[in-house]
């Protein structure tokens, strides 16, 4: 009955316009049946996946995956409705028995993992994020911690790169580490075991605690990404390898831009090879021939609720990217089009984003030099000043497709009609905002 | 260490007080000074290097609790924080450095921990909800004489503090919670301006900026300050106007938990 009262309720929902009903739908089952995410999760292999970026990246390419290597239909939530009542709504929908791979938010993880008791916990990466909500990072890598202890006959797949999911994920009964590699290391400089200080190696690969033994565990799977394009010419063959610790090593070729979705998706492939598992109607296989089939799959998803998906605004076609912390921010400077293109920066600060945009101040926007910066979204003026501290070229537009259309029109020897696409950044509402206004039908493949 | 050139700004234990952005204050003060034809350096002072005991600005922010405890013992050691105070150097501290320049503040087990005593303050621990949201305050007459308007920030923190008889509140509370409960905000004494503003604090308030540019430089002439009084502006006003809405909501949530759309 609450699983019937839910989708009545979203098809309500999303036939009045107000977005794609998951949530609401997913408030109903909830409230009629308060164990819903249990009984729905029940005869299901369910992966759960969480971190501070890239949740919704990694849920899709793990989708992806274990789609191809279990020849199943999915059930996932792609839209970012990661808190119990979206997970019950995409559950619900969901033809039982078939498997699940869902996007966990940080701080719900523990109820979540209660519930469904996945097979698969897969931990990308945890930095400053919604501190009014979250209020200390390392409060959520404790929370963190009990979940992987608690999870037993989970395989958690962790990032051995992120000393503070490394601290979550080492006190779990079966851990599958991966070398995924961590660009902002500002969160994890002191120890989460003593607070002594962590020293990191120039070559990004190894780090460990000056003070206590706690050192990078040694990962199964790890990230090359020398000679890695940024800027999205993935799609023409540049890309780096996932190594195995037996020496062999096979290319990752994505059409999706950048280091981290390069990462999140050796993070995919070796959590959809711990989803699969050894199941009796599937022949064992190399473990690299199942990373090739994994790799395939994921190499097929283009973009990602809408992010790295090319747009139309006004009159102007926009490539949207999100960037809602320094951590994000980090991997989102070398997917831009080279200087002097311009950017359009928006950013909010509703309770999704977190209501203090202070991490601005954490962001090297000096690296914008040499650009035009539009600044817009709610909090512009807070973008603005930053930028005007940071000696960057920089116009306030609050309006978000002005905003678009400004920095169209700034292009040397260019307009809109040149058709030339603009990168805009945005942080998590004013992202979904943007998506909104360029309109399904206008979203260009 | 050879003299440096033009102010120099300490950046203390940024990888251990850096959680919420106020390492933008050494920015801010900086470029402040650039602009006007000034030298200015800032120094960044890991926690696993000394800090200078010469520079002439030290800035500390607010973090999380092992490291902020792990900061309080290094300063203690060193002292090269105290010689620079006695020596007359100017110092901002926020949120966590705040605490832990007070005589006490609260260890990550809940138990008292000793500060640096350069601030006569202790910070307790609190039974009341974490006090988050945007925050206004009335400057002292003092500071407004000295051409300090209202000052908007956005505070974070559980602990409470309490000041003594040796420090002055920054001023009194318009919008927000303060050091505990609505009445006072920060901690002044001498040359040590103590706050629980983020935002960051200078970047949203440049008068302020220049109070504490003129302990070390003197009278300073104006800056082409449009964007910097555009956002004082609009913080005051939107915290003003949520509060004035008595709809209790300061930038905190209305829900705990962010809601998506769906």
């Amino acid at each position: 009955l609450a699983v019937a009262v839910g989708r009545s309720l979203g098809a309500l929902s999303r036939a009045a316009g107000r977005g794609t009903g998951s949530v609401i739908g997913g408030h109903a089952i909830l409230a009629i049946q308060p164990q819903a995410l249990a009984l729905l999760a029940t005869g299901r292999r369910v992966a759960l996946v969480s971190g501070t970026n890239g949740k919704t990246t990694t849920t899709k390419l793990l989708a992806a995956a274990v789609g191809a290597l279990t020849g199943s239909e999915v059930v996932t939530n792609v839209l970012g409705a990661n808190m119990p009542t979206g997970l019950a709504a995409a559950l619900a929908a969901g033809p039982p028995g078939c498997p699940a791979v869902l996007e966990v938010d940080e701080a719900w993880l523990g109820r979540v993992a209660t519930q469904v008791r996945p097979v698969v916990v897969v931990l990308l990466n945890l930095s400053r994020d919604q501190l009014d909500r979250n209020n200390e990072v390392r409060h959520v890598a404790q929370r963190w911690r009990q979940v992987c202890q608690e999870a037993t006959g989970a395989t958690v797949v962790a990032n051995a790169d992120d000393p503070l999911v490394a601290w979550a994920a080492s006190g779990a009964e079966k851990v599958t580490w991966v070398g995924a590699g961590l660009r902002w290391t500002g969160d994890a400089t002191g120890c989460p075991q003593c607070a002594g200080p962590i020293e990191f190696a120039p070559s990004g690969d190894e780090w460990r605690c000056a003070q206590c033994d706690f050192a990078r565990p040694q990962p199964e799977v790890w990230l090359s990404a020398q000679g890695l394009a940024g800027d999205g010419t993935g799609a023409e063959g540049v890309g780096g390898r996932a190594h195995f610790a037996d020496g062999r090593s096979v290319a990752v070729r994505l059409r999706l831009p950048g280091r981290c979705n390069q990462a999140n998706a050796v993070t995919a492939m070796a959590a959809a090879t711990a989803m699969a598992g050894p199941r009796p109607a599937t022949p064992e296989v190399a473990p690299t021939a199942r990373a090739e089939v994994a790799l395939a799959a994921m190499a097929k998803v283009v973009d990602v609720a809408g992010r790295y998906a090319v747009v139309r605004l006004g009159a102007s076609p926009a490539r949207l990217l999100l960037a809602k912390n320094p951590a994000g921010w980090a991997e989102v400077f070398d997917m831009l089009a080279p200087a002097p293109a311009p950017v359009v920066v928006a950013i909010n600060a509703r309770t999704a984003d977190g209501h203090d945009p202070s991490w601005l101040w954490d962001v090297p926007f000096e690296r914008l030099a040499g650009r035009k910066v539009v600044a817009t979204g709610e909090r512009g003026t807070d973008l603005a000043v930053r930028l005007h501290y940071a000696d960057v070229d920089h116009e306030l537009v609050s309006d978000l497709m002005g905003a678009v259309k400004a920095a169209s029109g700034g292009r040397p020897g260019s307009d809109a009609k040149t058709g030339e696409v603009v990168d805009v950044v945005a942080n998590y509402t004013s992202f979904h905002q943007l998506l909104a206004r360029a309109g399904a039908g206008e979203r260009e493949p | 260490v050879t003299a440096a050139p033009g102010v120099s700004i300490a950046l203390v234990y940024p990888d251990l007080l850096g959680t919420y952005g106020d390492s933008g204050n050494a920015t801010v003060l900086a470029q402040r000074l650039r602009w006007r034809g000034q030298a200015a350096e800032v120094v960044t002072v890991t926690g696993s290097s000394a800090v200078p005991e010469s520079c002439d600005i030290y800035v500390i922010g607010g973090g999380e609790d092992l490291p902020q405890s792990l900061a309080a013992v290094k300063l203690s050691e060193g002292r090269a924080l105290h010689r620079a105070v006695d020596r007359g150097a100017t110092v901002l501290a926020v949120c966590a450095g705040l605490q832990i320049i007070g005589e006490r503040f609260v260890s990550p087990d809940g138990k008292a921990s000793a500060g640096l005593g350069l601030l006569d303050c202790v910070t307790v621990a609190s039974t009341a909800a974490r006090i988050v949201g945007e925050v206004v305050v009335e400057p002292a007459r003092q500071w407004q004489d000295q051409g300090l308007g209202l000052l908007t920030g956005f505070e974070n923190h559980g602990a409470v503090t309490e000041l003594g008889p040796g420090a002055q509140p920054v001023g009194h509370v318009r919008v927000g919670k303060g050091n505990k409960d609505g009445t006072v905000e920060g901690a002044v004494s001498g040359r040590i301006w103590g706050t629980y503003m983020h935002g960051p604090a200078l970047a949203r308030n440049p008068q302020l900026a220049d109070l504490l540019l003129s302990w070390v430089v003197g009278p300073l002439g104006p800056l082409d300050d449009r964007e910097p009084d555009a956002l004082h502006a609009e913080r005051l006003a939107q915290a003003t106007r949520r509060d004035a809405a008595g709809d209790g909501d300061r930038g905190a949530g209305g829900g705990r938990w962010r809601r998506v759309r769906g």
